[in-house]
């Protein structure tokens, strides 16, 4: 598979091939992250569709400062936020705040005022024993699939370009235009729910205590 | 240098991820590997995490919609033609 770079290099001679892997790569990430702005599908479809007409009248001063990736990412950033101003619509991506759950069940925890508050009544165990295979079985990785699509708008996409899609931090900054704290309190959240779902699927009474 | 609070296992589950991502700062970061040293309950959670971001990698990157949409190739056909692209 060509990189995103040598895929620059070939769409901007022209390449057919090149630019419709690249928009196969994206494609289905990118309605994901119009989705969180815009009402419908049929909508976050033109969006993603008017993007590329962007990408494609850009192309010439695109300077590749910024990875390819991103700047097609900020620029569909850009197109569904104002469609969404259009739409009348708040949006998801400005505030913060919307859900601030613990990382870990404060049952799990010694209570203020207690020896040790704020210690762990009972010590979450190694996962380091369980055989490999366990981890990443196919169930268990559907179990965390799952866990991820049901995760906050915000959060859903966070984890998947970091985690799953394997983009840096900057990256995502860049690419849905939020802060880095943000990126990285979305991402804690995100992170720390689907280890909560591990948990509970790989050692079951450890949710009882 | 010892003499500052330390920190708590329910404080680490939440900064366990500036941790992870190398955003804390020394003093921080000296606190939070001196709770590590003392607490098996607090390494076993630091290593579920790493765990479950090692897992979380494994699956397939977001399924692709396999065709491009023919408005969008009519567009790069256009752009390399040099004509006006049309709108989407």
């Amino acid at each position: 598979m060509l990189s995103d770079e040598q895929i620059l290099t070939a769409l901007k001679q022209g390449d057919e091939h090149a630019f419709v892997q690249l928009v196969e790569r994206h494609q289905g990430l990118m309605l994901r992250v119009a989705l969180r702005y815009v009402r419908t599908r049929a909508v976050a479809e033109e969006v993603v569709q008017e993007t590329w007409v962007g990408v494609l009248h850009g192309l010439d001063r695109f300077e590749g400062r910024a990875a390819l990736k991103t700047w097609i990412f900020r620029i569909l950033t850009n197109r569904a936020i104002s469609r969404a101003e259009r739409e009348g619509r708040v949006i998801p991506f400005s505030s913060l705040g919307d859900d601030d759950e613990p990382a870990v069940d404060p049952d799990r925890f010694r209570p203020e005022g207690a020896q040790w508050a704020g210690g762990w009544k009972t010590f979450p165990p190694s996962w380091d024993t369980l055989p490999e295979e366990r981890l990443l079985a196919r169930e268990t990785l559907s179990l965390i699939g799952e866990a991820i699509s049901e995760l906050p708008d915000r959060q859903h996409l966070v984890i998947l370009m970091r985690d799953v899609e394997g983009w840096s931090a900057d990256e995502v900054c860049e690419a849905l235009a939020i802060s880095e704290a943000n990126q990285r309190v979305l991402l804690h959240r995100a992170r720390s729910k689907v280890r909560r779902s591990l948990e509970s699927y790989l050692e079951p009474e450890a949710a009882l205590t | 240098m010892s003499s500052e609070r330390t920190i708590t296992c329910q404080e680490l589950t939440e900064v366990v991820t500036d941790y992870l991502e190398g955003v804390m700062g020394a003093e921080e970061r000296a606190r939070f590997d001196a709770h590590l040293e003392l607490c098996e309950g607090c390494v076993n959670y630091v290593s579920q995490m790493r765990q479950t971001i090692r897992a979380v990698g494994e699956l397939d990157p977001a399924e692709v919609e396999a065709t491009v949409p023919d408005d969008v190739l009519a567009a790069f056909r256009a752009w390399r033609r040099g004509d006006p692209i049309p709108k989407a």
